[in-house]
């Protein structure tokens, strides 16, 4: 379970996060959504202890992020941000070993060994597993850090918009394995999302936020209405429904002829 | 057939990427090499009195074997906290501030009487004087929130240029006389190293290689980025600071013992990654510090040998050093 109470992050006299009080139990997919500049990678960026907290606490079943030591987390809590440059030239594979770091410190196990195969095997990177990460292609690579997070191994998975820059095709196919972390592997996924149809269709649960500050919370359906759409994104989305899932059809907005026929 | 396993081993496959034998190899050969340089160095003409001679010898290599390790490790770390291969610690202001504390030892008591002082007093002041302006600088840039590594670079650099320019004015009031006794002061020599001075640097150097070493594992996590790491619960800012001060004791430690050495650790440091093929910890400092332990003996020799030490040592690789660092600018600038 993780649990948020109070939590404030400020730039100077910016407040980006503003007494954020929230509970994950475990297990499912919890989505974060809204608009840009909401505070969703700083709150997730705080769970994560990338980021230091103004004011509030976070507790990961009952141990709190700011003061555990950083190896104990991260045999429970794993992060992935939003740009993921590495500084050093790595292959799939070592990238991935490095996902092993906190149960093996840079000393592989036949243990170890096992979970980059299967973390490898599972989002279907065998054929890279050779190749320096810096010549594959952005779905490839952002698949490769998916298998180091999972090779991880932990409970629990932030994951701060994995699915930006991935074309149809990739967006779909990670989002997929992600939904698949939760389903098969139980695993306690929080994501930010920004297209808010994959959150509809893979989320358990849609957390929103705006101006730092959660203004909605609850099931896909309940949240993904033209009503709380208006008040989330400041804009009149038709939401229509797609295999008993609302769609939001943001992207016909503009061009008010289609959505006039209604 | 040794010959071709060694060249298999060597190749570079998929640019750069390397065969897990290949560090290993790197590290077997250089010690090798540095081995034949040492023994080159120790008896190659001897003459007259062997006891003497070896002594003579024997400081000077242990001087350079000294400086070439510390310089090369604090590169190492340098560039691993700031994720970044082309910055020295030169650059960071302590070659300056040696420069500035020499000059204006000069000018307030002259060179003879600086001179003069005891050899280990002028040398605990030194690195005294070195260290408490680490300290402050780490201090200032890192005491509060704030702990951006490049803001402290940056500082480094201005605060170096800062004491250059000090250096220079000192300069222009200063005897004549005086000035080219100084300037002989302020290139590094390795021909006069003092005994007591190496055994107390040796000592230094070598707790911190011991204290540093169970850094070493986490440093490869930190070399892939600063939330990379703490992801994989490595604690960053202990990690970060543990090598600042590793960094200001190398630095200091071995510029007051022979002079600024600038553009050595650069140099040996991206020597070694490009050689190992790996940014591992487990080989690149040892491997760069043996470089720079080759670099300084080989080249020492050279200098005494073939152009009888009418050149000094530190300008051949300030300008090698240098060709290099344009040489590196220009490769990142094409990536």
């Amino acid at each position: 379970m993780i649990e948020l109470s109070g939590v404030t992050k400020r730039y100077g006299p910016n407040t980006v996060v503003n007494s954020v009080s929230l509970t994950v139990p475990g297990g499912g997919v919890t989505a974060l959504v809204g608009p840009n500049g909401a505070g969703k990678s700083s709150l997730l960026s705080m769970i994560g202890r990338l980021l230091p907290m103004d004011e509030g606490e976070i507790r990961v079943d009952g141990l709190d992020v700011s003061r555990i030591a950083g190896d104990v987390l991260a045999k429970k809590l794993s992060i992935l941000r939003q740009e993921n440059q590495v500084a050093v030239r790595l292959t799939v594979k070592e990238l991935v070993e490095f996902g092993r770091f906190p149960h093996s410190r840079g000393r592989l196990t036949a243990e170890d060994g096992r979970h980059v195969e299967e973390a490898i095997d599972f989002l279907e990177l065998a054929e890279f597993a050779g190749r320096p990460i810096d010549r594959l292609s952005g779905g490839q690579r952002q698949r490769a850090f998916i298998a180091m997070v999972l090779c991880q191994d932990t409970d629990y998975v932030l994951l701060d918009e994995p699915l930006n820059n991935l074309d149809m095709h990739h967006a779909s196919q990670t989002m997929g394995l992600i939904r698949r972390l939760a389903t098969e592997l139980n695993k306690t996924i929080v994501i930010v999302l920004h297209d808010i149809n994959f959150a509809s269709y893979h989320a358990d649960r849609v957390v929103a936020m705006k101006d730092g500050a959660i203004v909605a919370d609850g099931t896909p359906r309940e949240i993904i209405t033209g009503l709380s759409m208006a008040e989330i994104f400041d804009l009149e989305v038709p939401v229509h429904s797609y295999a008993d899932r609302p769609v939001a059809a943001y992207f016909a907005i503009g061009s008010r002829h289609l959505h006039d026929q209604d | 057939m040794l010959v071709d396993r060694w060249r298999t081993a060597l190749a570079v496959r998929g640019r750069g990427i390397p065969d897990r034998g290949r560090p290993v190899l790197v590290l077997v050969l250089l010690g090798i090499l540095l081995a034949m340089v040492t023994a080159l160095f120790m008896t190659y003409d001897l003459k007259g009195s062997l006891d003497f001679a070896l002594e003579l010898r024997g400081r000077k290599v242990g001087g350079m074997l000294l400086v070439g390790f510390a310089v090369a490790y604090a590169a190492v770390l340098l560039h691993t906290i700031t994720n970044n291969r082309i910055l020295t610690p030169s650059l960071m202001g302590f070659d300056a501030l040696f420069v500035l504390i020499q000059t204006g030892a000069a000018f307030l008591f002259g060179t003879l009487a600086f001179l003069a002082i005891d050899v280990r007093l002028r040398f605990g002041i030194e690195v005294g004087i070195m260290l408490a302006f680490a300290a402050i600088l780490y201090r200032l840039l890192f005491g509060g929130e704030n702990r951006d590594l490049f803001l402290l670079v940056l500082a480094g650099i201005i605060t170096g240029t800062v004491f250059s320019s000090l250096t220079a004015l000192i300069m222009r009031v200063l005897d004549p006389n005086e000035f080219l006794t100084l300037q002989d002061l302020l290139f590094a020599n390795f021909s006069t190293v003092n005994r007591d001075l190496l055994l107390v640097s040796a000592a230094a150097v070598v707790v911190i290689i011991v204290a540093t070493r169970p850094l070493l594992g986490q440093l490869d996590a930190v070399a892939i980025g600063r939330e990379h790491a703490i992801n994989l619960g490595v604690n960053h800012r202990a990690v970060v600071r543990q090598c600042l001060v590793a960094i200001a004791v190398l630095v200091s430690v071995s510029t007051a013992l022979v002079g600024p050495v600038a553009f050595l650790g650069l140099l040996v440091s991206n020597m070694a990654y490009q050689l190992t093929g790996t940014f591992r910890h487990r080989y690149t400092p040892a491997a760069a510090g043996m470089i720079a332990a080759i670099a300084l003996i080989g080249g020492q020799f050279i200098l005494q040998e073939v152009f009888a030490s009418v050149v000094r040592l530190s300008v051949i690789i300030s300008f090698i050093g240098g060709i290099y660092f344009i040489l590196l600018l220009l490769r990142e600038a094409g990536r």
